[in-house]
């Protein structure tokens, strides 16, 4: 395991590290601080005030201002939709779906993502500066929600000047925010793209994320959270969170097919503890690079936001009373081979609306990727989500891109 | 592949002008401004003839293909089988439920048609008819499953588990209280029967029949 920590070159950890830090409070991204006037009421009871929300957009807003599509990034995503990110240098995370002529056209739309609030890319989390005290907010911070994060987008939504969102479009964690906004703010959203999500967390999915977090938290770097003081990071913790969620995001036969049973640069197995197998090497990898780009904190603040996501519980255990009367639009895509958000979930959200009366499509797109396939290259889901936003975009009298 | 998604219940069924004979005859039975919901809309040329008459369509499709092809034409079409999921739909939610040429692959034709009723005001079901006199022919003379034109699967990977004739249906109809408000009988090439014959007729000479149904009292 010491492997997921010692990966890195020292001198390029430290560097990475530092501008992780700093994008916490100063974000290369734009951002809108909302004073003491305008706290954002958490369901926690507290008032957060001041705080930070950290965006990214694309594209050009109309003269009408009904073109926006408000994408909501998942759990460990961030607003750096489609731009090179200013921490890992690699490219956007859903370069896929977004840009001039992909299915959600920035030549078309207007194009906005922020950064939930509990993140650690700019938007107030756990990493911000505590303003009560100067130093960062670690667990001091409060328990956030999904409808928090949603809340705190709609009033980014009004700062911009927008009332009504052409769209809202996400995956997973990102999804759940899309159903949040659609049944907080049915006026406020046309069309609902809700991507491989479900309208609360499963027992299984919550497991995982207690297993995360106590990877985490057993981590003597984690330091009871302030690590920042200290000078240390849970490295090693963060890392097999990431590593035990990775294997979540995919499915046996996606493992299967890109590693098999191969062995990583050796011939023969070393009878040690060493990364024989392809799988191994892959999976630490995944942990130690995002142990670079992730903070710890944020990692359990917003896996317990997911947890505590279950919107029949907010209305009297009756998922369809949630859509009730709605006129949104909604699209409803899942993946055959996730599992952590399985078909059924989707299933029982269509249901719901179908009970509600809504103008719903729903499709189950075949693939063996699993969960993450909503990110990857999946020709059949691409067609239908720029199905559904040109339909939707025509009724709404938007004009084509020319 | 999904053995239900290699094979459609019935092959490609004649057009007029284009458009299905029976599509447009359901069209023609549904009154404007109302709220549809097919059941088994394929590929979505139904809804798409409905909606561009200005009707609020939806569908459910068990083929992957038929529902994201739907999707695709911006159709409000869910991934969904008749036989299991249209008990997730509340009472009175629709105007029209439409089951066209779907009724011989449920499972259970009877709970299907009695779903219809629970959840449209009114029905509309077509159904190829089993009692046509070449099917007759076929399993009298030639002493096998009879196989035609609009259904050419063999007995052994036909998706038409149910099949029935008219005057099956009309019994059924009646076992289960279901009003016959209008039924039209298709000949070979979609056409309706315009003669006022008696239903042993119909059986005989019916390629399709096309009923519209409301619940009785």
């Amino acid at each position: 395991m010491s492997d997921v920590a010692s990966r890195q070159p020292a001198g390029k950890k430290t560097n990475i590290s530092e501008e992780r830090a700093r994008e916490a409070d100063h974000p290369s991204s734009q951002s809108v601080v909302f004073g003491a006037d305008k706290p954002l009421h958490l369901d926690c009871g507290v008032d957060l005030s001041p705080f930070q929300i950290a965006y990214q957009s694309y594209g050009t807003l109309n003269a009408d201002r009904s073109n926006a599509i408000l994408l909501c990034h998942a759990l460990t995503g961030d607003q750096h939709v489609f731009n090179t990110h200013p921490v890992t240098g690699k490219p956007g995370w859903w370069q896929t779906m977004v840009g001039p002529g992909k299915p959600i056209d920035t030549d078309r739309y207007f194009v906005i993502c922020s950064n939930v609030v509990g993140g650690c890319m700019g938007s107030t989390g756990p990493s911000s500066t505590n303003p009560a005290t100067g130093k960062p907010w670690g667990l001091d911070f409060p328990v956030i929600t999904i409808p928090d994060m949603v809340r705190a987008q709609a009033m980014l939504i009004d700062h911009l000047g927008i009332t009504k969102l052409f769209a809202v479009v996400g995956g997973s964690m990102g999804g759940m925010q899309v159903l949040q906004w659609a049944t907080a703010y049915p006026e406020r959203v046309f069309a609902a793209l809700a991507i491989a999500c479900g309208a609360r967390h499963s027992a299984q999915n919550i497991a995982f994320h207690e297993l995360g977090r106590q990877a985490v938290m057993a981590d003597p770097d984690w330091r009871q959270g302030r690590y920042f003081e200290h000078g240390t990071h849970p490295r090693r913790g963060l890392g097999v969170a990431r590593m035990a969620a990775h294997i979540t995001y995919l499915s046996d036969a996606a493992l299967h097919r890109k590693f098999g049973r191969r062995l990583q640069d050796r011939a023969e197995p070393t009878f040690s503890f060493d990364a024989d197998f392809e799988v191994e090497s892959y999976l630490r990898h995944q942990g130690s690079s995002f142990v670079e780009r992730f903070d710890a904190n944020s990692y359990l603040y917003l896996t317990r936001a997911m947890d505590y996501f279950d919107i029949a519980a907010d209305h009297y255990g009756v998922l369809a009373a949630a859509f009730l009367g709605t006129r949104t639009r909604f699209c409803v895509v899942s993946f055959t081979s996730d599992w952590l958000f399985p078909s059924s979930e989707a299933r029982a959200v269509v249901h719901a609306l179908n009970a509600s009366s809504a103008r719903v499509s729903f499709a189950e797109i075949t693939t063996d990727k699993g969960h993450d396939a909503f990110l990857l290259d999946e020709p059949e889901f691409f067609a239908i989500s720029r199905a559904f936003l040109e339909s939707a975009a025509s009724t709404h009298g938007l004009t084509a891109a020319s | 592949m999904n053995a239900h998604e290699s094979f459609r219940p019935t092959a490609q069924l004649p057009k007029i002008d284009g458009v299905r004979g029976d599509h447009l005859l359901v069209a023609e039975m549904v009154a404007p401004g109302s709220k549809v919901l097919d059941v088994g809309c394929g590929e979505g040329d139904l809804l798409q003839l409905l909606e561009a008459r200005g009707i609020d369509g939806r569908g459910i499709e068990l083929s992957r293909e038929g529902v994201n092809s739907c999707v695709a034409k911006g159709l409000a079409v869910v991934q969904g089988d008749a036989d299991t999921d249209l008990d997730n739909y509340p009472d009175d939610s629709f105007d029209y439920v439409i089951l066209s040429q779907t009724l011989q692959a449920t499972r259970q034709p009877r709970k299907v048609l009695e779903n219809l009723l629970r959840i449209g005001s009114r029905a509309i079901v077509s159904f190829p008819n089993f009692g046509h006199w070449r099917m007759r022919l076929q399993l009298l003379v030639g002493g096998h499953m009879p196989r035609t034109e609009n259904l050419p699967a063999t007995w052994y990977d036909t998706p038409n588990i149910h099949f029935c004739t008219i005057k099956d249906f009309v019994q059924l109809c009646d076992e289960i209280n279901v009003k016959m408000e209008r039924a039209v009988a298709l000949d070979l090439y979609g056409r309706p029967l315009r003669i006022n014959a008696p239903w042993w007729f119909w059986n005989m000479f019916g390629e399709q029949g096309v009923f519209l149904l409301t619940r009785r009292g």
